[in-house]
């Protein structure tokens, strides 16, 4: 196999499109004769809806059409349950799914009561204000314990209570290790919401063409096929009389995936109900209720330790909270479940999870999905237990590493794959010694990490007495790249160039590039010369969607094996055109050359019209063209890992933190394009610290969501993000030809569990005893902490 | 996010501007850079129904020496080394207007932290002034600088100081039917030292507290006045008066500093809790914020650093 | 309900009739179908619809569109010429300073002015310049590295 791309720094093909303002967005799509939509959406979080009134709207200029659940008929069902469960013992289970439209109850704020279609937005807007809504307010589940203790008001009234899920996976027996360790330590962890916050929100372009029978829809999802195959399900057509396109996609991050949205299924709806196309993008404001949040969880946990160090057993208990509806299962406790294990040999495990309804917008996964709940709690765990037993926190965790013969691993739980949890490799003590080497700061166990101001070692010597420098080091594994399936289609055309087209859809990672690199190294063409389709439904019929960090995994081998297929075909081809024996060929540069004979050569445009031809026989069960068509699915995720380190700058009297440096020594597996993967590296750790320091949804008792803007959610601009030294370190996957293994999410994982050390590290003399165990972290909840523990310090003094 | 629909008026002149105002009264506002009116609007927050839109307003743009005068000698302070700006003057103007940054450092040193430059080239100095926003940082400043705001309606005009304009929360003395044409900043005094600070979440955005000071030292070296506005901490823009009661007349030492700091913490802000500060928090940053002002103020004021 | 309005737009002069509450930016995107600048927050913070308002970056969701008579208008359609891109789009992909490209627009309409008023801008200076746009992909390392290799691209070409 030629590699000449594999691994290389490629400029991406996607680019001079997205640069120069041509690349089409969803709400790009302009359509003759177009309406436009605004919904009229709760203002309560919980509350009977006794009625809805549309008369005044419908006077209003411009006005089309107001569309209630009444107006639905049967077309109104909940939406589908996308992820069942996987087959845990014992395991209780309630699905409610979201709705196109409330009826009798509202159970969040924003959700959808009616929908105006006008002849513009601001118009729509206008006649949505007076469409009037009769809501009795309920009292409103907010908080995860609350919305459990007995007593709590019911969300859905048809269950006994606001338990959505309870799970409950083993591993050994942790009472056992518990009795036997030298240490034992609890503690509780807080991790709050957030939003995915894609620049682009969500948008719907819908067109029914009568005549030609056939549906368009433009969705910004990341998931188009599914969303096809759904939508003619529901609308009773043929998959083949339904186009969904996810064009070029403005950041997905997780809330853009196949979630049947409500205005997803009302948009077509309507769309062959008016004989006009229709159009809904979703605004900024809408976004911060209508798009799925994530990562609101509470965790009581205990680590056993033996006086060394080593771990004996993890118990956890924790609540997740879904929101008003859980179409997305159990994926994100399942992944926390899962991901708290880390890369560490963990002999005994108990987690128990609570699935908590809330009246809060639904919560389905966002870049990470669970995960850095997970690696929270352990590295948070493992932190308190090196400061208990006098180590330092990077010796704690080389003590507990899986060492490189340790695989494959098997934890003895399921993961969200509904496949053992089973680590495929990985090597983690070699990324460890590298971020050490790049941090320039070598710890050893005699010299704790942090355990005075006094230390002599350059990463923490405090510059100007004004702020306190403190480092972090934590470890993580991702499960990622998990199937089912995704499948490829490469065609070389009469142009000599090469058309790869793939199901899954892209949101910027860069698939028109990588994916590109794998055909071109097979196919013996340029990047440039690979003209690559994602997300139209037209041109690939198979696949489910870009999520779980698996396109470079799963679609990323389909199209390798695609490719591979096609370059056997360019070779039988040639040798028989070129009557030579096909050990003899070379192809390369566009045309397949004899060795040794240069001059007998046949380009690829060539010999793909001599392959379908106009005239004459061909044998009987020949397929025509350079064309084939693969599947790849893994049997199970391929496990990233990767270390990451942070230096920051505390000034004790204002709790402002500056992150002055951070480090990062990843493995992915094999990296097709590196620039590729430190973006996405990198803009995980943007999002990571945004979860971290920034970004917290401030929500009232009743509900109320107080900052949906971006004024006050805030997101890290360019002066917050500091630069990030990136390394890869590369541990092959078996588990696929190509040996890759995900990255879209990694970045975003371990910052809350780094923030917390890093800072808790610098505030060791000013605050001592100061622990930091919730997610996020503003100046102002750091300000509370330290008066907190400074408080009682003084007070011991006094008395 | 659309606004909801308002009838809207461009004129050519304060003329017609204030015609239109008095014609509309309370229906009117007037539309000055519209960088925290628009938004509002957009979350149909603010739903005027008639804009009176002053950006094609020409005389309403200028920065000029007060002793280069066009029009009557505004004010009444006699000072000739000071500067008038046009209410509609854009801010990323003033931001890079050399004779400000001569005259009257402070509001240079300061409008890089208003927004971002994006905002700064449509919002106005005048805008910011009227709309009165406690959290926004040009009241502060004209405050500090005792700046004098020269407001035109249909009796005719009046001058009235920094500290009379700014009433209450995002409240000012304006009538309806009445329009602010400029701002006046007195020149630079000798042994007179200025500075800003300000703590916020991000570049750019609105901060948690902040502090605009400006300190005058007698010829001793004892302070003879002291101006301490903040930002973010209170209901309307106004001067800290305990503050400069324990300023006034003593040397600005890092005892006497930390002193003012704190009565100013403790005595003259109130602050309020939002989402992103507890009140005892914003305190602590007035507290510290005040601190390095004033030390920066007291430096600046006996000569020790620019400006 | 309309209002005339006459502008030039990326050096061509329109003439339409505008209620007075659109925004700028739909004007330009679905008035004049230049679908380049994009809307992300439509209060003035994530800078996705940034354009040049008489050559300065201004939002354009924060401006009424009959605010622009009389002015020149320059949106992202503007800065390739033919199949040439700008130095800066260059340099952005180059320097792989895009992912899903959502930003990038209003991001170039800063850094054109950005990038002739300031010479070897350092990175302090790009970050502030930077920090009035929200970006969710790249954690805008690269794209600080983008605007390095433009500024010294841009300073070459002048020196020449």
């Amino acid at each position: 196999m030629t590699t000449r791309f594999f691994g290389e720094r490629v400029q991406r093909n996607e680019d001079e499109v997205l640069l120069t303002g041509r690349a089409l967005f969803v709400d790009d799509q302009q359509l003759p004769g177009m309406l436009h939509i605004a919904f009229v959406r709760s203002e309560y979080a919980h509350g009977r809806l006794l009625g809805v009134d549309p008369a005044r709207a419908l006077e209003m200029p411009g006005v089309t059409a107001v569309y209630t659940a009444a107006d639905l008929g049967g077309y109104w069902q909940p939406g589908p349950l996308l992820v069942p469960p996987p087959p845990i013992e014992n395991l209780t289970f309630h699905a409610r799914t979201q709705v196109p439209l409330a009826r009798e109850k509202v159970r969040y704020v924003g959700e959808p009561i009616a929908v105006v279609v006008a002849e513009s937005r601001y118009l729509a807007e206008d006649a949505a204000e007076e469409v009037g809504v009769d809501i009795e307010p309920l009292d409103a589940v907010v908080g995860l314990e609350e919305a459990l203790a007995e007593g709590a008001p019911t969300i859905h009234e048809d269950l006994d209570s606001n338990l959505a899920a309870h799970a409950v996976q083993t591993k050994g027996d942790y009472e056992v290790a518990c009795r036997a360790a030298d240490v034992v330590l609890a503690r509780d962890f807080v991790y709050d919401r957030g939003v995915s916050a894609a620049m682009e929100n969500r948008g719907i372009v819908a067109h029914w063409d009568q005549r030609a029978g056939q549906l368009t829809v433009w969705d910004t999802t990341q998931a188009p096929i599914p969303i096809r195959n759904g939508l003619a399900g529901m609308l009773g057509l043929s998959e083949s009389q339904v186009r969904v396109v996810a064009p070029f996609i403005g950041g997905g991050f997780g809330p853009k995936i196949m979630m049947f949205y409500p205005e997803e299924v009302l948009l077509p709806w309507i769309a062959m109900r008016l004989g006009r196309p229709v159009k809904w993008i979703e605004d900024r404001f809408e976004n911060f209720f209508s798009t799925t949040q994530e990562r609101g969880q509470l965790h009581e946990a205990e680590i056993a330790l033996a006086s060394d160090g080593r771990i004996l057993g993890v118990k956890d208990v924790f609540i997740h909270d879904t929101g008003a509806y859980n179409p997305y299962g159990l994926t994100i406790p399942i992944n926390t479940q899962c991901t708290l294990l880390g890369p560490y040999d963990v002999p005994s495990y108990r987690s128990e999870f609570r699935v908590a309804f809330t009246n809060r917008p639904i919560v389905t996964p966002i870049r990470g999905a669970g995960r850095q709940h997970g690696v929270f709690v352990m590295e948070r765990l493992l932190d308190l237990g090196a400061r208990e037993l006098g180590l330092d926190v990077t010796e704690i965790r080389r003590r507990n590493f899986l060492s490189p013969d340790a695989f494959p691993h098997n934890h003895e739980i399921l993961f969200q794959d509904f496949a053992p949890l089973v680590y495929d490799s990985g090597d983690y003590e070699p990324a460890l010694d590298k971020l050490i080497e790049m941090l320039g700061y070598q710890p050893s166990v005699d010299k704790p990490l942090v355990p005075d101001s006094d230390t002599q070692d350059g990463v923490r010597s405090s510059g100007s007495g004004d702020v306190l420098r403190g480092v972090g080091i934590v470890s993580y594994i991702e499960g990622t790249g998990i199937g089912p399936y995704e499948g490829a289609r490469v065609r070389v055309e009469a142009s000599g160039k090469v058309c790869l087209v793939t199901g899954v859809g892209t949101q910027g990672q860069g698939h028109h590039t990588s994916f590109a690199q794998l055909v071109a190294d097979q196919v013996g063409v340029d990047v440039g010369d690979v003209r690559v389709i994602t997300g139209d439904t037209r041109e690939f019929h198979w696949g489910t969607g870009t999520f779980a960090s698996r396109g470079a995994v799963v679609a990323g081998n389909a199209c390798h094996a695609a490719a591979v297929a096609v370059r056997e075909k360019i070779l039988r081809s040639a040798s028989q055109l070129l009557e030579v024996a096909q050990e003899d060929l070379v192809l390369a540069d566009g045309r397949v050359t004899v060795k040794g004979a240069p001059e007998i050569a046949v380009g690829l445009g060539e010999l793909a019209v001599h392959c379908n031809p106009l005239r004459g026989a061909v044998r009987s069960g020949t397929e025509p063209g350079l064309e084939a068509t693969e599947y790849f699915g893994p049997e199970r995720a391929a496990t990233a890992s990767g270390v990451h380190a942070m230096v920051v700058a505390v000034d004790p009297e204002t709790a402002m933190v500056e992150i002055e440096r951070y480090l990062v020594v990843h493995d992915c597996g094999t990296v097709i394009n590196p620039t590729i993967v430190e973006g996405q590296i990198h803009g995980g750790v943007a999002h990571g610290i945004g979860n971290a320091f920034y970004e917290q949804l401030v929500c009232d008792p009743d509900g109320q969501l107080r900052n949906a803007s971006f004024m006050d959610y805030l997101i890290p601009t360019a002066t917050d993000v500091p630069p990030i030294e990136t390394a890869h370190v590369e541990t092959p996957s078996p588990l696929n030809p190509l040996g890759t293994k995900g990255v879209g999410e990694a970045g975003a994982i371990p910052v809350g569990a780094l923030f917390n050390q890093a800072v808790e590290d610098a505030l060791k003399g000013w605050a001592p005893g100061l622990e930091l165990r919730e997610i996020p972290l503003s100046p102002n909840r750091l300000f509370e902490l330290i008066e907190e523990v400074r408080g009682e310090k003084s007070s011991e003094t006094d008395s | 996010m659309k606004p909801a629909a308002f009838e809207y008026h461009a004129p050519g002149s304060v003329e017609e501007a204030l015609e239109l105002l008095t014609e509309h009264g309370w229906d009117a506002k007037p539309l000055a850079g519209g960088q925290s009116l628009i938004p509002a609007m957009n979350f149909r927050l603010a739903r005027p129904a008639v804009l009176v839109d002053l950006n094609g307003i020409e005389e309403l743009t200028f920065i000029r020496g007060a002793d280069e005068g066009t029009d009557e000698a505004p004010g009444s302070s006699g000072s000739n080394d000071g500067v008038r700006i046009g209410a509609m003057t854009r801010q990323r103007a003033v931001e890079r207007s050399p004779l400000i940054a001569r005259r009257a450092p402070l509001l240079s040193e300061t409008m890089p932290h208003v927004a971002h430059p994006q905002i700064r080239n449509r919002g106005t100095i005048g805008g910011s002034a009227v709309h009165a926003d406690p959290a926004s940082e040009i009241p502060a400043v004209l405050l500090a600088m005792n700046a004098k705001c020269r407001i035109r309606g249909p009796e005719g005009e009046r001058t009235v100081a920094a500290e009379e304009f700014f009433l209450g929360l995002f409240g000012t003395v304006l009538a309806p039917d009445e329009l602010l044409l400029e701002i006046e900043l007195p020149g630079r005094r000798p042994r007179r030292g200025c500075a800003f600070r300000e703590i916020a979440r991000r570049h750019g955005d609105y901060a948690m507290a902040g502090i605009a000071a400006s300190l005058t030292l007698d010829k001793k070296g004892a302070v003879d006045e002291a101006r301490l506005a903040y930002l973010s901490v209170g209901g309307a823009p106004s001067l800290a008066a305990g503050a400069a009661e324990a300023l006034v007349g003593a040397q600005p030492t890092e005892e006497v500093i930390r002193e003012a700091a704190r009565v100013a913490a403790a005595e003259d802000v109130e602050p309020m809790e939002d989402m992103h500060a507890s009140a005892r928090y914003r305190a602590r940053l007035v507290e510290v914020l005040t601190r390095q002002a004033l030390t920066t103020a007291a430096q600046r004021a006996s000569g020790a650093s620019n400006p | 309900m309309g209002r005339a309005i006459r502008l030039t737009v990326n050096g061509e002069v329109h003439e339409r009739s505008v209620e007075p509450r659109l925004l700028l930016s739909d004007f330009l995107r679905h008035e004049l179908g230049l679908t380049g600048t994009h809307v992300g927050c439509e209060h003035g913070v994530c800078g996705a619809c940034t354009v040049l308002l008489d050559g300065e970056a201004v939002r354009s969701c924060l401006v009424f569109a009959v605010q622009a008579d009389g002015r020149i208008v320059r949106t992202v359609e503007d800065l390739a010429e033919g199949d040439t891109l700008h130095p800066i789009q260059s340099a952005f992909r180059q320097a792989h300073g895009l992912q899903c490209g959502f930003c990038t627009p209003g991001i170039l309409m800063t850094m054109v002015p950005f990038l002739e008023e300031t010479e070897r801008p350092d990175e302090q200076e790009i970050r502030e310049a930077l920090s009035g746009h929200l970006c969710r992909c790249t954690g805008y390392q690269k794209i600080v590295e983008a605007i390095q290799l433009a500024a010294v691209e841009l300073a070459g070409s002048t020196e020449e």
